[in-house]
């Protein structure tokens, strides 16, 4: 192995990781704001003002695509970028398409949110975007591609370290996704409507097989790429075991792919194509549990951090969480499990057990660890971070158990039957009984949303903190080489 | 190419495809944990984080040099 001296920022490009972190913790803000706002939407319906604008059906694309690609892509931008030029010691390959990476990522954020609220939409879930930004986000990824795989094979370390494996799976695989899931055609070159290349069955299947593979790569490989390079820095110590991270790597990357169709039991698909997707869903279960165990077990011989350190304990809890909606996934994708689950809250509180739980706090600490040495410091407030920690934890908590109870009891009303056959409860009936839970989930989406406010001044006050730190240090060197 | 056929019939296709990433994938674990040799220097990799570590970078009392 290659062994080089870190010396200095000159060495790497950290001004591209600095904007990014940055711009993720801006996007976190406004992105669980408007979750929060939507779920209120839904517990105390008057605040949709009987206006289009301020519509459920609209802002809800605006909280996936700006917590799911602004806040989690521009973490993923930050870390991949850090965490790439760091195990392969050498710098990006070119600072000018690292540049255009953020400020393209950025367009494509804001050109998505406006286009919604305006009521532009391809209808493809997490894939809203209509055709003039999917192929902005075509030439970003392929920018990005090129910048990151350019940067490992000039590296000065021979062998190419597994977080970069699992970025570059979520790279490769993404562009996949992105390519074939928004083939359509524009009605009019000067119109943002546009009609998928797919029809009936087949774009439901292509659309879920984008869908859960965006959750499979975007939300999954990449921030497991992000624990096996952050978990171990933070602990202090290497990861658990190097060869269980090959295994679970390539089980993960292989397994993935075949699993969407368990969005769509049930429905006209052919029956294998959703058996097929249910037992790929089972066997997902060992690899995703062999890294939970990897992450984890890395701490084995320093359990105390989880009493003295709070940026790990984000990091052990986010695992803990990783192991809990990779067990509750492959349960749900059982056909019988999914007959009563399907199209209830319970769905909605799984993707946020894993959307909250593992992925923004995985993302928390991994910024706690990365942020305060990008600007040569430490951490505000440690109170802050420990504040921060509880507040998620009880939100996400919350916000779960509200889904699960909503969920079941959604799904035991719409099967229940009178003795006469005839369905026992009317749709509207179900929708009252949900109210309490949709409270119930607002205010534990007000929790996680405080937190992450906190971490946002703090890592304000960091950065403060750094800047002033580096002003005086300058000072004093410039005196020194006056008196000189 | 009468015997492309073959692959258009999903009972062909489908054990053919469950041996060839059985094999696979029972190949990828014999050559992670079949050697110890080869299982040391894989081990080895796990340090590879710490190799540009900056000055006081595990404590977090870092040398502002």
């Amino acid at each position: 192995m290659a062994v080089t001296t870190y010396s200095g920022a000159e060495q790497y490009n950290f001004d591209i990781v600095k904007k990014f972190a940055i711009m993720s913790l801006v996007w976190a803000v406004i992105g669980m704001f408007v979750g929060v706002y939507i779920a209120s939407e839904l517990a105390w319906p008057f605040l949709n003002f009987d206006s289009p604008y301020f519509s459920f059906g609209r802002f809800r694309p605006v909280h996936t695509t700006t917590v799911i690609f602004g806040f989690g892509g521009s973490a993923l931008f930050a870390t991949s970028y850090y965490v790439v030029q760091r195990t392969c010691q050498t710098r990006l390959i070119s600072d000018g398409m690292a540049s255009f990476t953020f400020w393209g990522w950025m367009a494509i954020i804001v050109l998505a949110d406006i286009s919604y609220v305006l009521g532009h939409t391809q209808s493809r879930e997490y894939a809203e975007m209509e055709w003039p930004i999917d192929i902005l986000i075509e030439v970003v990824w392929v920018t990005y591609l090129i910048l990151f795989v350019g940067t490992i094979m000039r590296r000065k370390q021979p062998h190419i370290y597994v977080a970069n494996w699992f970025y570059l799976a979520f790279i490769l695989a993404t562009a996949l996704l992105h390519t074939f899931n928004n083939l359509a055609m524009p009605i009019d070159l000067f119109s943002m409507k546009s009609y998928s290349l797919f029809s009936g069955t087949q774009d439901a299947m292509v659309q879920w097989w984008y869908g859960h593979n965006a959750v499979g790569f975007f939300l999954t490989a990449a921030f497991l790429g992000m624990m096996y390079y952050f978990v171990p820095k933070q602990a202090g110590r290497p990861i658990y075991s190097y060869r269980l991270s090959i295994v679970h790597f390539w089980a993960l990357s292989f397994m993935y792919m075949w699993v969407g169709a368990h969005h769509l039991h049930w429905t006209a698909l052919p029956d294998w194509t959703s058996s097929l997707a249910a037992a790929f869903s089972i066997l997902l279960l060992m690899p995703s549990w062999g890294g939970m165990i990897n992450g984890i077990m890395t701490l084995s011989g320093a359990w105390d951090k989880l009493r003295t350190d709070p940026v790990m304990r984000f990091m052990i809890v986010a695992l803990s969480f990783y192991g809990m909606s990779t067990f509750e996934g492959p349960m749900m994708s059982l056909k019988e499990v999914n007959a009563l689950s399907h199209y209830t809250d319970w769905t909605v509180g799984h993707v946020h057990s894993g959307a909250l739980g593992w992925v923004a706090m995985i993302t928390f600490g991994s910024l706690y660890h990365m942020m305060p040495k990008l600007w040569d410091t430490k951490i505000y407030s440690n109170k802050l971070v420990e504040a921060h920690f509880w507040l998620a934890t009880i939100g996400i908590v919350l916000y779960i158990v509200a889904m699960w109870i909503s969920g079941i009891t959604q799904g035991l009303m719409w099967r229940s039957f009178d003795e006469f056959g005839n369905l026992q409860y009317s749709f509207v009936e179900s929708v009252v009984a949900m109210m309490p839970f949709y409270a119930m989930r607002a205010i534990g989406g007000m929790f996680f949303l405080t937190g992450t406010v906190l971490m946002t001044v703090n890592m304000f006050m960091t950065i403060r903190q750094g800047k002033r730190e580096s002003a005086a240090l300058d000072a004093r060197l410039a005196a020194k080489m006056a008196h000189a | 190419m009468e015997w492309l056929m073959w692959f258009s019939k999903p009972e062909n296709t489908k054990p053919l495809a469950l041996i060839i990433f059985f094999v696979t994938f029972i190949g990828i674990v014999i050559y992670v944990y079949g050697s110890k040799k080869r299982s040391a220097k894989l081990e080895s990799y796990r340090d590879i984080p710490f190799l540009d570590d900056q000055p006081g970078d595990q404590d977090g009392t870092k040398d502002k040099q």
